[in-house]
């Protein structure tokens, strides 16, 4: 039988989504042996073993079964003394949800929240999974594309500009994946003015809140009239380096809260005992593991930075999360082109910034989650790059 | 300054226009504290952790418990001292507990190391006793795990 036919049983939502552009880029990357990788969104550390002997200590204990649908009580616990150090309360019996990452918490938040036809305003480049998920819940994807000139940072005037009366909801990622741009106290009050002004609902991704390096990481939610329309999300794969584990949360409103356990317990029932005690031993033991691994990334921040600046590749200055985010435009290549070539011939992987939505065409995301020695060498093949390779000599994989 | 130290400690090798980058100081600034360190002796010596069982170099090492009366006046530190002078003598430490100093030696052979033990340290004023432990295999070392299984897992791209 032809694959085509069953092609027509698919779902078309489902269907018609365009596969992540990560996904080629992969498997290009993939193939190929000896490369340095900067296109890596995940911490180069592994779990502290702290963290890794309390879940091999609760293995032994026989800590295997289901936990309530919100998660362990002592967790939401820890958690919330976690988000009151931010200056926002959460009843950690209501208002508080353990889910499988992040990724989970998202798309319950815009399950829950997305009626069919709303729109979601979202600022780019961002992470691959806003807009796909966003259309699955029967939402509309509304994109304002953020610029270097601003820093990445959404501006009042450029949210003011896409609203229409079905908006509701802003979905808000700062520290920024890929950009690592962050939002100050002060232009996150101007984004809160015009939320209010029009009634919108907010999703804030604050999953690298403690990969902050200029100035402290504001939790939206903590702004004036600000929580009861904020569904806040977080995690421990960036901070902890436990990514592998999936495990995050979403705090709000218990109304929110509610609304999402619903589907969570149906479609989930609850996050995996094994993640869920070893994120409790992250938030009572693990601060110092945390910030040394920090300080590390803030390091390396800089280290890039000067290495983009020696070889001529304008960056603006990243703030947070462990990207940054150059821009190739004078190279006369586009960013898949720079990102292919640069593989082919140097070895290197980076991420062309067009997969992050608009905004991002003319730029490259560079991971420093990786070793001073492989930061260096990556930044010398990459001058060596641009120096080097003639326009004619550009290699066109994507047609 | 600390931060200085934590990084050079890891990798002496930093250059100091690197440590400059890393920590948002200037070079000349850097320079000078590493300058100011060393010659107070802050900085003691720049070395390199081997494995010399990969470079195919047997060496024995052992650490000796040695028990010893303290001297009027000058306590453990002049015992301690005569000791510590011998270059197969690798590290000394004043311990509290059992036994009062943990000295490790470095020789080629298990025998070489012993007669040492024999001839040189247990014979010296105030030893009382020693007791020998040889290294059978070193797992850690200075912070540094020498057979780390644990390499870099990652996919090669991820969002």
């Amino acid at each position: 039988m032809s694959t085509n036919k069953w092609k027509n049983y698919i779902n078309p939502v489902v269907r018609d989504i365009p596969p992540s552009g990560i996904r080629r880029f992969f498997d290009l990357a993939a193939e190929m042996e000896g490369i340095i990788s900067l296109g890596v969104g995940e911490p180069d550390f592994v779990t502290p073993w702290h963290i890794r002997e309390a879940c091999i200590y609760s293995l032994h204990k026989g800590s295997t079964t289901y936990t309530s649908n919100h998660g362990l009580l002592e967790l939401r616990e820890e958690i919330a003394n976690y988000l009151s150090g931010q200056g926002v309360r959460y009843d950690p019996r209501k208002e508080l949800l353990v889910t499988v990452g992040v990724s989970e918490a998202l798309d319950l938040a815009l399950r829950t929240v997305v009626s069919p036809g709303d729109e979601v305003i979202i600022p780019t480049p961002c992470y691959v999974s806003y807009i796909p998920c966003t259309t699955l819940a029967g939402g509309v994807p509304v994109t304002v594309a953020t610029s270097m000139e601003d820093r990445f940072r959404l501006t009042a005037d450029k949210l003011e500009a896409v609203i229409t009366p079905k908006s509701k909801v802003l979905l808000l990622c700062f520290p920024n994946n890929p950009t690592g741009a962050v939002m100050d106290r002060e232009s996150l009050l101007q984004i809160a003015e015009v939320v209010q002004k029009h009634d919108l609902l907010v999703i804030s991704d604050e999953i690298y809140d403690r990969l902050t390096y200029t100035g402290e990481h504001t939790c939206f939610a903590s702004l004036p009239g600000m929580w009861e329309r904020t569904i806040v999300l977080n995690g421990f794969s960036k901070a902890y380096a436990m990514t592998g584990w999936r495990l995050g949360y979403a705090a709000a409103h218990e109304d929110f809260i509610a609304a999402m356990t619903k589907i969570h317990q149906y479609t989930m029932l609850c996050a995996p005992i094994t993640a869920q005690v070893s994120a409790l031993e992250a938030l009572r033991n693990g601060k110092s593991a945390m910030e040394s691994m920090v300080a590390h990334y803030n390091r390396r921040r800089r280290l890039v930075l000067q290495g983009f600046k020696e070889i001529g590749l304008p960056c603006f200055e990243p703030g947070g999360a462990f990207y940054a985010f150059p821009y190739i435009g004078d190279t006369g290549l586009t960013a898949a082109e720079f990102a292919e070539n640069l593989l082919l011939e140097e070895k290197v992987a980076v991420i062309p910034g067009d997969v992050f939505g608009p905004g991002g065409e003319d730029c490259i995301r560079c991971s420093y989650a990786s070793s001073v020695e492989d930061l260096t060498e990556a930044i010398k093949r990459m001058g060596r790059f641009i120096k080097t390779r003639g326009l004619d000599k550009v290699k066109r994989i994507y047609a | 300054m600390l931060e200085i130290l934590e990084l050079l400690q890891n990798n002496s090798r930093l250059t100091a226009k690197q440590i400059a980058t890393m920590t948002g100081r200037e070079e000349e600034e850097v320079r000078q504290v590493i300058e100011r360190l060393e010659a107070d002796k802050t900085i003691i010596k720049y070395f390199t952790l081997i494995n010399w069982e990969k470079a195919g170099v047997e060496k024995v090492s052992a650490l000796i418990e040695v028990k010893m009366s303290p001297q009027r006046d000058v306590g453990f530190d002049a015992v301690a001292e005569r000791i510590y002078r011998f270059p197969e003598v690798k590290s000394v430490h004043l311990m509290s507990g059992a036994y009062d100093l943990a000295v490790f030696v470095e020789g080629a052979t298990m025998k070489e190391v012993a007669l040492f033990v024999a001839t040189k340290l247990a014979t010296i004023e105030n030893v009382l006793s020693t007791a020998t432990h040889f290294v059978l295999k070193t797992y850690k070392q200075d912070g540094f795990i020498f057979e780390d299984c644990e390499t870099d897992k990652r996919l090669v791209i991820t969002p």
